[in-house]
């Protein structure tokens, strides 16, 4: 990985003074044949990509009555500019929202304006050539269809949407992306992001199952293909696997297992994520789903439970009855599809879950609102649930819980800078630039409010945040699971000692900023 | 990318891992290794020993717990825990020891 800047935390989240092309060169890799043609997209640049791709793009247009109107509704009021976190931590100018949505714009009014046909120079229209195609790759690959932007944008302009649009047009011509796009293949042939296999899937789990009795006593199962349980639990594969994921799924089984409930994962939909909407496909997206469908009819389950993840619950909550729906098998009882943190808030309400809040005490902690829940969803029965449902676990579980600046939460909450698909090595610069706004806000609470730690509810955050707070003097174990919090608090009935386990005990003494 | 080791040629892909797996030698982990500026101590080994045991058996390298637990049972308890193992793997056990012990990048949100 190439050496770089990184831009200092900035307390007043100044607008950096402009350097122009600063970001140009960074561009990901660029999916393999055998990736794109998993996918049903041409292994490489095809010899008439330009015809192809305005083609594609007419597609979309005609599809897309709202994708017109991105195109056409921008006034270039301003308001976007200095909302992303990619523009604050690189300076580069196109990576303002309406630049980054003005390099899509531009051919837009040259194929398909009437002033853009005729009089291409007066409208800001421009020819489709490879270099406006490697701006696109580059720069369409430095936005995490966070949102952000949108907020504030008077007509509501989805920039996501823009950056899905450019990147479906990319594929179609055979540039895709290698990180999602080998990942959607991996979905296709073995289930999940990570390529886990059914018995890798079967052997971690029981790993798991020995660790929580070796903790607690109490044997907590962790079941995969249940025929006939209640509940389907479909979460991120990141929780089979990294840290501090998976002590989250440790979490949720306890949890489950408090309950009394019958749950059950599913190995062939042994994964929530679905990558499918970071590259605009309604088709791959639609398989993803599926899969989901299927493995619920299969197992004869009555509900369907998401783990944290950010984005499979914007595609769960707001896509998934469009994509694989109806869900009319399902228990009407209960919300389809339902969020962990809902079923635990409402055990917690009921006074069903035994909790110590001072097993947390050795943290003072902070939300991150991910970017695809707080604005691409909701959660539970009122407006505004995805940022209070969470925030009152945390609260029930622990005695010392501070909220970052105002600006910087709920809707306005800054992405991690690794979402939207740029979760990977190759855009480590952007990642680690673009999570400058959110270390900043998480920097003025340890300073002022002693915070040593920050909760998510999702796995790419969780694995961001992991990676790049040590680029900003954060220990890479300062960010935990929403569920770990609960796991740390929950005694189960049975349950040998109640005192917190080595790990938890051995971070109390450090200070925040130690790397 | 590829590694060149006694004049033959070992295909890698843009980062750095083995095209085929079954091409890797001890000789290429350690020049994998020099490559990411990690030194192949004893522990080392065993840790990329049995990632590339877990991998034959299961097609994909193990979860984090599940290495960890296996190090401690091979080195201790000092040994067996995340900390201990990015000591030896700076940029993550999961990915930089897989690139050493000539297995594919796992992927995903991790």
């Amino acid at each position: 990985m190439a050496d770089f800047d990184t831009l200092k935390i900035n307390p007043l989240f100044e607008i950096p003074a402009l350097e122009k092309g600063a970001m140009k060169d960074l561009s990901p890799f660029v999916a393999a044949p055998n990736h794109q043609e998993d996918l049903g997209f041409p292994g490489e640049l095809v010899d008439d990509w330009q015809t192809k791709a305005i083609e594609k793009f007419g597609e979309l247009l005609k599809k897309s009555r709202a994708l017109r109107v991105y195109m056409d509704g921008c006034v270039k009021c301003g308001a976007c500019t200095d909302k992303c976190h990619y523009f604050l931590g690189t300076a580069d100018p196109i990576n303002m929202p309406v630049a980054r949505q003005d390099l899509l714009r531009k051919i837009y009014r040259r194929y398909f304006t009437f002033a853009g046909k005729y009089f291409p120079k007066l409208v800001g229209a421009e020819d489709l050539t490879r270099e406006v195609l490697d701006e696109w790759y580059s720069y369409y690959h430095q936005c995490s269809q966070c949102r952000r932007c949108s907020v504030f944008c008077p007509y509501g302009l989805d920039t996501a949407e823009i950056s899905m649009a450019a990147r479906e047009i990319m594929d179609h011509v055979g540039k895709g992306q290698k990180y999602c796009n080998e990942i959607l293949g991996k979905v296709h042939k073995i289930g999940n992001n990570l390529g886990l296999p059914e018995p890798a899937l079967i052997d971690t789990l029981e790993g798991l199952e020995e660790d929580i009795e070796e903790e607690t006593g109490v044997e907590v199962k962790l079941p995969v293909n249940q025929k006939g349980a209640d509940i389907l639990l479909v979460t991120p594969s990141a929780d089979f696997f990294a840290e501090p994921h998976v002590d989250g799924l440790i979490g949720y089984a306890k949890v489950f297992h408090q309950a009394g409930v019958s749950w059950t994962l599913s190995s062939y939909a042994s994964e929530a994520a679905n990558f499918a909407m970071f590259i605009g496909s309604y088709e791959q997206m639609k398989k993803v789903a599926e899969r989901i469908r299927k493995a619920a009819e299969d197992l004869a389950v009555k509900r369907i439970i998401f783990g944290e993840c950010g984005h499979a619950w914007r595609v769960a909550y707001s896509f998934m009855n469009t994509l694989a729906g109806p869900f009319d098998f399902l228990d009407p009882a209960y919300p389809v599809p339902q969020h962990i943190c809902e079923f635990t808030l409402d055990l917690i309400e009921k006074g069903e879950l035994n909790l110590d809040k001072s097993a947390n005490d050795h943290m003072t902690l902070t939300f991150h609102d991910s970017c695809n829940v707080a604005r691409g969803s909701r959660m539970g029965p009122t407006p505004g649930g995805q940022f209070e449902i969470p925030r009152a676990i945390v609260r029930a579980v622990c005695n010392n819980f501070v909220d970052m600046a105002a600006d910087t939460i709920h809707e306005s909450t800054f992405c991690c800078g690794g979402g939207g698909g740029l979760l990977t090595d190759d855009l480590m610069e952007i990642r680690v630039k673009g999570a400058s706004p959110r270390m900043t806000a998480l920097q003025e609470v340890v300073e002022e409010h002693g915070v040593t730690h920050m909760v998510a509810i999702c796995a790419i955050c969780k694995s961001q945040f992991s990676k790049v707070m040590p680029k900003y003097g954060i220990g890479m174990d300062r960010i935990v699971s929403l569920h770990q919090l609960v796991s740390n608090a929950i005694i189960l009935d049975g349950q040998i000692g109640t005192e917190p386990d080595e790990e938890t005990e051995t971070d109390t003494s450090e200070d925040v900023a130690t790397a | 990318m590829a590694y060149e080791l006694n004049g033959k040629t070992f295909e890698a892909d843009e980062e750095g891992y083995l095209v085929d797996i079954s091409a890797w030698n001890e000789d290429l982990a350690v020049l994998i290794a020099e490559d990411e500026n990690i030194e192949m101590s004893d522990d080392a080994w065993e840790v990329v020993n049995f990632l590339r045991e877990y991998y034959e058996e299961y097609q994909i390298a193990p979860a984090v717990r599940v290495l960890t637990k296996a190090i401690k049972k091979k080195l201790g308890a000092d040994k067996g825990n995340s900390k201990y193992l990015y000591e030896l793997f700076p940029y993550g056990p999961a990915k930089q020891a897989c690139k050493i012990a000539g297995l594919p990048k796992p992927t995903g949100c991790i």
